[in-house]
């Protein structure tokens, strides 16, 4: 027996009024909205130009570079030259800065709005209870439902996938935040209050420093994040290394595929040790032994 | 500091946490005189933490008044009552509570950073704080890889390096061991002798709270039990939970003859000065076979005279 659902008439109307009044939404404020969007296009479009214009002997040299100042391991710093200059010489260079552009929009974006919104979190457990469950949906909510919506107002391309980045990578990066201010220390708080500190030399002084650790853990899954969405934003007109595994999907290319994936895989491997490398270099206070004490 | 330290006033000052059963304190009226250590001894839950936290205001009270000088602590709001914690109070925690993050000479300087002090003269200050406390040379160290002992020597340089007039310490020796509680107890006194701060000193120590204290308050259960000069208060315990806190303690080695000294001529005996203790002066009226003894001020001049059956009366209660 089935179930008794709805009059199949009735459930075709509802989608009908659905969809009717938001393609009468879009058609009416499509344009504005996306005028509205502008600017990240913009910010996305630069940051792909000058990741391109950038000479690749520069690019790497600037990654060994950051490597080098977050973990001071010669052997890291050579690991990630050497990926990269791999993933050029397979012919992944340009994709892998279309997609590295993205990545980093995606992940300075979660950041500027995740941390403000992971710090009221922290304060206000109202707004914890009420931003929870939104979280959860943002997390939960396969991309692709979000993505019809998104694509009808802003068409196919960088700015939609940009926020089906957002809407994936957003989450940790608020959780975490606000993880990392509740777990300090009461008693150092107390001091602080105790010797007069204000909310924002708390905030910046004590709260933030303290949580470096887990707000370092967020930007690392954010990026993760950010990387896992890249084959999806693809879809829906994202240029870089998600293109070619779409079209290896599509005709059933196994090498193309591979080559793109592990790309990806490279690519989160480089951010997450470097992350990694410098998280722990910011926790040297937290070792009693060692080469403390010279920083 | 140019003028003397203020006194703390405390005025039916009470405590009551939402959704305790007991009030943690009660309509407690305390004069902590300026200059002096004030010591509030009291057992786990007698409220002397609480009580602490009430004075600048890390706890809000319930009822009361806390007066520091001519200041209504209770009365000011937010902004100025922060401004009155960098200018006058400082605070010593019992788990020390230095800001892991910052080394050593920064936690030093912390409550002058946090007042606006350029960071090359806190610096400077920090370093004379951390030389006056016996730790110069660990100044770029992590406050993890000292030991307890250190570390709480950086939490009282940090406190005094606020140069604050009020000190305010919770317990802060509790958790050394008996030795370096002891040094610590001899470093306070000595920087206190040219200090001449307000220190609320809170201990669950009798023995650390009869070195230290000029004025003694002894709390339980919320309430103030008595409060005083520390000797008077073992000469004449209010009731019988005092009479309890003094069980055991040594009064041979606390009490002086000061205290039992009684008015009458010179007698025919040792010569004994009015700072010994009851200890000394037995020994002392023993070697020379003797019942009594003159007792002197500092000038030699007599003060009156000590008879052996009340030296033998207190070391026997």
């Amino acid at each position: 027996m089935g179930f008794p659902a709805l009059p199949a008439e009735t459930l075709t109307a509802l989608k009908l009024a659905i969809d009717g009044s938001f393609l009468a939404f879009s058609q009416r404020h499509g344009e504005a909205i996306e005028r509205a969007f502008l600017p990240l296009q913009q910010a996305l479009i630069g940051a792909e130009q000058a990741l391109l214009a950038c000479p690749w002997w520069l690019l790497i040299a600037a990654v060994a570079a950051l490597a080098w100042s977050a973990s001071r391991r010669w052997t890291l710093s050579l690991g990630c030259a050497a990926t990269l200059a791999l993933l050029g010489a397979f012919g992944l260079w340009d994709d892998t800065l279309k997609t590295l552009a993205m990545v980093l929009v995606a992940t300075a974006l979660a950041l500027a709005i995740g941390l403000p919104l992971g710090v009221a979190m922290a304060r206000s457990p109202r707004l914890q209870r009420v931003l929870g469950p939104v979280l959860d949906v943002m997390q939960t909510l396969p991309s692709f439902v979000y993505l019809i919506p998104a694509v009808m107002l802003l068409g196919i391309g960088r700015v939609p996938g940009l926020l089906a980045v957002l809407v994936y990578a957003l989450p940790p990066m608020v959780r975490l935040t606000s993880l990392g201010l509740r777990e300090v220390d009461a008693d150092v708080l107390e001091a602080a209050d105790a010797f007069g500190a204000s909310r924002w030399q708390r905030l910046w002084g004590v709260q933030l420093p303290l949580a470096l650790p887990t707000l370092m853990a967020a930007v690392n899954q954010t990026i993760m994040m950010a990387l896992a969405m890249v084959v999806v934003a693809a879809m829906i007109g994202v240029q870089g290394l998600g293109q070619p595994v779409l079209k290896a999907i599509n005709n059933q290319y196994f090498a193309l595929g591979l080559f793109n994936g592990l790309a990806i895989v490279a690519i989160a491997i480089v951010f997450d040790r470097i992350a990694q490398a410098w998280g722990w270099r910011v926790q040297r206070h937290r070792q009693p032994s060692g080469q403390s004490g010279h920083g | 500091m140019a003028e003397p330290a203020p006194t703390l006033q405390l005025q039916g000052l009470g405590k009551h946490y939402p959704g305790a059963a007991q009030p943690s304190l009660q309509g407690v009226d305390l004069q902590l005189p300026g200059g002096a250590i004030s010591v509030v001894m009291g057992l786990s839950g007698s409220g002397k933490s609480t009580l602490l936290r009430l004075v600048n205001r890390l706890v809000e009270p319930s009822a009361g008044r806390v007066l520091c000088g001519t200041v209504d602590v209770t009365a000011l709001a937010s902004e100025p009552l922060r401004g009155w914690r960098q200018q006058t109070t400082a605070m010593v925690f019992q788990r020390y509570s230095l800001l892991p993050h910052r080394n050593v000479l920064q936690n030093v300087a912390y409550p002058l950073t946090l007042r606006g002090v350029p960071a090359a003269r806190a610096a400077s200050q920090a370093r004379q704080w951390l030389q006056r406390v016996g730790l110069a040379g660990v100044e770029a160290s992590w406050p993890v890889a000292l030991s307890g002992g250190m570390q709480q020597r950086v939490g009282l340089a940090r406190a005094l390096a606020a140069d604050a007039p009020v000190l305010l310490m919770d317990e802060p020796f509790a958790a050394l061991d008996p030795l370096h509680r002891r040094t610590m107890q001899d470093l306070l006194l000595g920087l206190q002798q040219q200090l001449r701060k307000t220190i609320v000193f809170i201990t669950h120590d009798l023995d650390e709270a009869l070195r230290l204290a000029d004025h003694l308050v002894i709390l339980s259960g919320g309430q103030v039990l008595q409060q005083g000069v520390p000797a008077a208060i073992v000469l004449a315990p209010a009731d019988a939970h005092v009479r309890d806190f003094l069980q055991g303690l040594n009064r041979g080695r606390l009490l002086r003859c000061a205290a039992l000294v009684q008015a009458g001529a010179p007698v025919a005996g040792p010569a004994l000065p009015a700072g010994a203790t009851l200890a000394e002066a037995a020994r002392a009226m023993l070697a020379a076979g003797v019942q009594q003894a003159n007792v002197q001020a500092v000038d030699g001049s007599h003060l009156g005279t000590l008879a052996m059956a009340a030296v033998v009366a207190q070391l026997a209660a």
